[in-house]
């Protein structure tokens, strides 16, 4: 099935008016040596074929009947509406606003997407969006690096190991080294950072400390501490925040961040196997221009009619070349808007709504756990929406559980052979009293 | 001017009557407030059911969550019923043009038609909804559908090794040049080579990502004919170089006839060959960077295999690498562990799944580069860019290129007497105007030429890029637009080419029939408002009055 | 187009205008056309030292950025705080109101390295 339009006829006519006699002529400033010869791609296909096809595929998936699966991806209620938004054409098949008189539909969502951005994370300015959590943070702690002129990155083992992956990445660019800040793992400790030890890492030449809010762990960390001894370093402090937290827990604006990241998933993304995604970040308008991505302005047109145009583009690749603060160009614009449309449709209630209801069935997960005598938890303290429980013999239990149909969350082991007995359970609105006792039996049948 | 003398309205875009522009003195257009100013409180769209009482008291005796980590106040989200909130996104939808719509013959973007059925496949509920880290058991149908549409970006590129992780295009250069220095460093010329070569032609991003790497980029001049200077690539080759990233068909959108020099010489300095293949629509199945000498080229999803731009994104940027730097692929990668790679392709060409065949994701690779972003890559762009593949098939493929080249020099024919030309040249996917002639002789300038097409209901080219053009307006059309859309674009050109010569302060006045005019971005970024102030009257930082039109034609009634 | 005479210039397009050992410093109205409205300018600090034909800070435009190459060495005395709020100022008055710092010569003799009006004007076409 192609979508070329052109019959037989268009393109002979097409051919004369340039002037050659077959399309090969316009290929022949190919140098032969480097001509392409024979592929191997299958024939086309028409749409009830192709249709079969990725039905296969899809059929090959299993969805697991109960899943308390998070560590980075959260399963919440896409609510029909955000959908019917970008699905429409006029958002989707757009491109980049660049002419923006025939493209205030796209900037002027932007702008409500920077704005409701601010409103959560309690910070100025918000980007248009980054590729996802992980790399949104990579360029908050070089964007600490430039602001401050340090060379050296902190951050806490509590923050995903996947996103200290990306960090360490990211700084091999230009050689920015990162270091590790420990955390509390032992049985029944915090499992979060301690201010002093952070406060020990911060030498006079660390751009800035990142932690995460909850951590990857579920816990919740001393923020306020944990910035105020960046700063006393002359550090920057970067807070990596789950987004739905953010209805109830304080605006890392508020407790001293400087610049914020985060996935914004959680907020109408479908779990997609891992992407599309979209990242936040956040700061102060201080920091304004070193900080990547797209940003949208409100301002007035000729006859005075207010307008909204990309703005600050003297620090973009298009612009600034090889003195761009990033390289960003396309970004994930479609799933901002679907953030958008989800904080819309959900408002201030359905949001206080999705954090309770998630935190609600976490103590319940933790309650039913410990009365069984299947798991406890493995840290003190609060925690949000996850949390890490001990498990005796988890990998195991974990693999019996799946192939039940059930995911018995994160196996944080794989990472962290502290915590190998333990699993990283996740519970959203989603989360059904009779998936706790799916849970909480299958673990007994498996001790 | 008296409101006799203004010009008459007209409104070619197919918009409607309903937004068109004001022209002095009318009723101003219809302004879509701001979602937070249709706020309400205690307004909801949404609900959500509340928890059970066995829940709470099982969950009692927990640790609180002390007052210190608590919000103080609510945040401030818009407070709308669902139909206040559908309608509002739809009558901004309204206020965009898109694909969709009308031309968007924005050359390097490739603006060809998005297909539906790629939608109905990436919704599919057994792909949407599958958790990444899900035990791998679970998950065979997208890791092998990620599989699959690898083998095939390896068959279209001529490359045998492919990641599907980077992001968007400039994700994959980032993750390219990581590899082209993890090579070097594997060779001991990690200090050594510290510069990255870019033609004067080349898109930001390259130099963006040479700097995010720490390379220092040089610059080589293109040729009289538009191709890279092959004497001064030569010249600046050496062993202080670590690559070179280069872009085919340009972006004049001209094929480097020396390629295969090119790649030689950069193979025989010892540098790594990037290939930018966002220019990929003019030679699919015509040439293939992977079997021509080069090391490394990131695909554009969103461009060649039709997945939306979504307004900006999200897009998706593979990278197809040779043997020499396979090992320094991100990770992890989608691997077949169980099975035979023939079998298995030959049975999902047929349509058929192979029982036995087992996929998994390999993160056992120690020279990798490591991770570029979190998981696996845009997932939702590869089912589409896969359904996409497998609709079009081998024969779809190549006819993609014949007709979008077919389309190009069209135009280039179409318009070269009333549009200077810069490299006269057959042109591939795409064709590079100058508006020179116009803003010498009129005082006209692309951008005033680019203002006018929008009231056509027409995006205009891109403007301005190549730097190396002057007043540059590059035209790609894609396969996908008939021939009675490329003819109306060919008059719309023409016509604003006439009325340059005739009537050039029409043109400068442009748009007319949009629903905002020309806006002030100076004040936008000398006093940026880049967020709704609540509290203050919507949009506080705005000015309060409108700036001094310009004195170029802005009617005044 | 001419060029005030009481100035010299750079081939970066800045100006310098000298009283004895002091001197202000700018850019000049080739330059600022070139860039368009210019939005944001990356000031020297007060006591900086300014290295002739060294880059001292940037400025942007709508569409455009472009390092700040220092006319003269010299210290800076004093920046044009008006600058930070009215970056128009270089748009509209480049050789008045648009002066950037104030700079206490090092090697006076720098000059003569520096076109005059006449010089720049034919420069620039």
């Amino acid at each position: 099935m192609t979508y070329s339009p052109h019959t037989d006829a268009d393109r002979a006519l097409m051919l004369e008016a340039i002037g050659v006699s077959s399309v090969e002529d316009l290929f022949a400033d190919i140098p032969a040596s480097v001509r392409a010869g024979s592929w191997s791609i299958p024939a086309p296909l028409a749409e009830q074929e192709v249709r079969a096809e990725l039905t296969r595929l899809a059929g090959r998936n299993r969805a697991p009947e109960v899943s308390f699966l998070g560590a980075g991806a959260y399963r919440h209620l896409v609510p029909s509406v955000v959908g019917e938004v970008i699905g429409r054409p006029e958002f989707s098949t757009s491109y980049t606003p660049y002419q923006p008189e025939v493209s205030q539909g796209t900037l002027q969502s932007i702008y409500e997407f920077q704005s409701l951005i601010c409103e959560l994370t309690g910070m100025e300015v918000a980007s248009a969006s980054h590729y996802d959590g992980a790399t949104a943070m990579a360029e908050a702690a070089l964007m600490a690096c430039r602001l401050t002129r340090r060379h050296r990155v902190a951050v806490s083992a509590g923050v995903s190991p996947d996103y200290r992956r990306v960090l360490e990445t990211y700084c091999s660019g230009p050689g920015v080294e990162v270091i590790t800040v420990p955390i509390d793992l032992a049985e029944g400790g915090s499992g979060t950072t301690d201010p002093d030890v952070a406060a020990g890492a911060l030498a006079d030449d660390v751009a800035c400390l990142v932690a995460a809010q909850p951590n990857f762990y579920g816990q919740l960390e001393p923020v306020r501490a944990l910035a105020d001894a960046a700063h006393a370093a002359g550090a920057l402090f970067v807070a990596v925040v789950e987004p739905t937290s953010l209805a109830i827990l304080q605006a890392p604006g508020d407790y001293g961040a400087d610049i914020v990241a985060a996935e914004g998933q959680p907020l109408g993304i479908p779990v997609s196997f891992g992407g599309p995604y979209v990242g936040l970040m956040a700061a102060r308008m201080a920091s304004v221009r070193q900080m990547p991505g797209r940003l949208v302005g409100a301002t007035r047109d000729v006859q005075g009619r207010k307008g909204y145009v990309l703005t600050l583009q003297a620090r973009e690749q298009h612009i600034r070349r090889e003195k761009a603060a990033s390289n960003i160009c396309t970004n994930q614009a479609l799933m901002a808007l679907a953030a958008t449309a989800y904080l819309t449709a959900v408002g201030p209630a359905g949001l206080r709504e999705v954090a309770d209801l998630g935190m609600t069935q976490a103590r319940h997960l933790v309650g039913a756990l410990e009365a069984a005598g299947v798991a406890e938890r493995r840290f003190s303290g609060p925690y949000f929406a996850e949390v890490t429980v001990r498990v005796v013999d988890a990998a195991r239990r974990h693999a019996v559980l799946a192939e039940r149909g059930i995911v018995a969350g994160h196996l944080p082991g794989a990472d962290e052979p502290e915590l190998r007995d333990t699993l990283l359970l996740a519970t959203t609105e989603l989360t059904t009293d009779a998936d706790i006792e799916r849970l909480v039996s299958a673990l007994e049948e498996t001790a | 001017m008296s409101v006799a003398e203004a010009p008459e309205r007209r409104d070619a875009s197919g918009r409607g009557a309903a937004f068109s522009g004001a022209a002095g003195g009318e009723e101003l257009t219809i302004v879509e407030p701001l979602i937070f100013e249709r706020s309400r409180a205690t307004r909801r769209a949404v609900r959500f059911p509340t928890a059970s009482a066995r829940a709470r008291e099982r969950g009692a005796g927990q640790p609180e969550l002390p007052a210190s980590v608590l919000r103080s106040e609510a945040p401030r989200l818009p407070e709308v019923s669902e139909l206040d909130m559908l309608r509002h996104f739809n009558r901004l939808a309204h206020l965009n043009h898109a694909i969709d719509l009308g031309f968007y013959p924005l050359g390097s973007c490739t603006m060809k038609y998005n297909p539906k059925v790629n939608e109905w496949a990436a919704r599919l509920p057994a792909l949407a909804e599958s958790h990444p880290l899900d035990p791998e058991a679970l998950s065979q149908g997208s890791l092998e559908l990620m599989w699959l549409l690898a083998e095939l970006l390896k068959e279209i590129s001529g490359f045998p090794a492919v990641s599907l992780q980077p992001a968007a295009g400039a994700h994959g250069e980032l993750t390219g040049l990581l590899m082209a220095r993890a090579f070097h460093r594997a060779n001991g010329e990690g200090e050594t080579r510290t510069k990255v070569l870019v033609p004067d032609s080349a898109h930001g991003t390259n130099p963006a990502t040479a700097t995010m790497v720490g390379y220092e980029t040089v610059t080589i001049r293109s040729n009289e004919r538009g191709g890279i200077d092959l004497d001064a690539l030569r010249a600046a080759l050496g062993p202080d170089v670590a690559a070179l990233m280069i872009t085919n068909p340009s972006t004049l959108g001209i094929f480097e006839d020396q390629i295969d020099q090119v790649a030689a010489a950069v193979r025989e300095s010892g540098a790594i060959g990037y290939m930018d293949g966002a220019n990929l629509n003019a030679i699919l199945g015509r040439y293939r960077p992977g079997e021509a000498g080069f090391d490394v080229m990131h695909f554009n999803l969103h461009k060649t295999f039709s997945t939306p731009h979504g307004g900006g994104g999200p897009g998706a940027g593979p990278v197809g690498v040779s043997s020499r730097l396979e090992p320094f692929l991100p990770v992890p990668l989608p691997v077949l562990v169980d099975g035979d790679p023939d079998e298995v392709r030959r049975n999902a060409w047929a349509g058929r799944s192979t029982p036995r065949a087992r996929f998994a994701l390999d993160a056992d690779r120690p020279q990798s580069i490591g991770k570029v972003r979190l998981f696996y890559g845009n997932f939702g762009m590869f089912v589409r860019a896969y359904t996409y593949i497998r609709s079009n098939g081998d024969s779809g493929l190549r006819g993609i290129s014949d007709d979008a080249v077919l389309a190009a020099n069209y135009l280039r024919m179409r318009l070269h007497d009333v549009y200077d030309l810069p490299y006269d040249r057959i042109s591939k996917h795409e064709v590079v105007f100058s508006g020179r002639r116009q803003k010498r002789q009129h005082g006209v300038t692309t951008l005033d030429i680019a203002k006018a097409i929008l009231d056509h209901g027409i995006h205009p080219p891109t403007i301005y890029f190549p730097l190396i053009v002057e007043e540059a307006l590059m035209v790609e059309p894609t396969e996908t637009e008939s021939l009675e859309t490329l003819d109306h674009f060919v008059g719309v050109m023409r016509d604003i080419a006439a009325r340059t010569e005739s009537d050039p302060e029409s043109i400068k006045r442009a748009p007319m029939t949009t629903p905002v005019g020309r806006l002030d971005e100076a004040a936008a970024a000398r006093r940026p408002d880049l967020r709704y102030a609540f509290g203050a009257d919507a949009g506080a930082a705005a000015p309060a009055t409108p700036p001094e039109a310009p004195t170029r034609g802005a009617p005044t009634a | 187009m001419s060029y005030p005479d009481d100035l010299r210039y750079s081939k970066e397009h800045e100006w310098v205008r000298a009283d004895g050992s002091q001197s202000t410093i700018g850019i000049t109205s080739f330059a600022a056309d070139e860039l368009g409205d210019i939005v944001f300018l990356e000031l020297p600090e007060t006591g900086a030292t300014l290295k002739q034909f060294a880059t001292f800070g940037v400025v942007e435009s709508v569409k455009a950025v472009s390092d700040l190459f220092a006319p003269v060495s010299g210290t800076v005395t004093e920046v044009n705080e008006a600058l930070r709020d009215s970056p128009e100022l270089l748009n509209s008055d480049p050789f008045g109101e648009g002066w950037i710092a104030r700079v206490e010569l090092a090697d006076p003799s720098e000059l003569d390295a520096l076109m005059d009006a006449e010089a720049y004007a034919a420069e620039t076409g």
